[in-house]
């Protein structure tokens, strides 16, 4: 079995790997009963699912005989993005008050997206 | 089973499994119930276009389709963060 072969059969399983955590992830986004536990399950859809994705699309270009890591950017920005975005998400969901109150924070603070300065300045 | 018969079978499920990312997130986009849930879902759907375009860039050999992936990251990214951004502050610039 040539090198070129094994990556193709490389490429094919990561793909297969990456689909599988895709249908992992959207699924939960669909069945859980909770704002923030939904928020946790398409994780797995940003990160490992199009990670494998891309590996596999590098694996392919590899085994075609025209190398290139340009895949590695998207993976990159994704990895950095995700949990951003996680964060605003959630932060949404705790403005909104669709989830639990979060517990108090230490000492003397109070949660800024709860408690806005605009609102301490008008009591 | 020789390596393209196979590559191109994880190709097709691959595929299909996106496709019904699409569809299912696009039910959870629809159905809610909260903003944030909304939010989620259009997000998860921007991912699942990225996983279409790089298969179907696989599938047909072709390697323009790697710029397209990347210009959806970053939108789809800069616009979750622009919808957040609006429902928390009620502006997206300030």
């Amino acid at each position: 079995m040539t090198l070129d072969a094994l990556a193709l059969y490389a490429a094919a399983l990561s793909l297969l790997i990456g689909s599988g955590f895709v249908l992992v992830g959207v699924i939960g986004l669909l069945k859980f009963n909770d704002p923030m536990t939904r928020l946790h399950a398409p994780t797995k859809v940003g990160t490992v699912g199009i990670g494998m994705m891309l590996l596999g699309s590098i694996l392919f270009a590899s085994a075609s005989g025209q190398t290139s890591i340009h895949e590695l950017l998207i993976m990159a920005f994704l990895f950095v993005t995700a949990p951003v975005s996680a964060h605003f998400i959630a932060k949404v969901t705790i403005h909104r008050g669709t989830c639990e109150t979060p517990p108090a924070p230490p000492k003397d603070d109070t949660w800024s997206t709860l408690n806005s300065p605009d609102d301490q300045t008008a009591d | 089973m020789s390596p393209d018969e196979f590559l191109s079978i994880a190709v097709i499920i691959a595929m299909i499994t996106l496709a019904t990312g699409q569809v299912l997130s696009m039910i959870r986009f629809v159905i809610g119930p909260t903003s944030s849930d909304r939010i989620l879902a259009l997000d998860t759907m921007v991912i699942n276009a990225i996983g279409l375009v790089i298969v179907l860039g696989i599938h047909q050999g072709v390697k323009v389709y790697f710029e397209v992936a990347l210009l959806i990251a970053m939108l789809g990214f800069v616009s979750t963060v622009a919808l957040a951004r609006f429902i928390l502050r009620g502006d997206i610039i300030e």
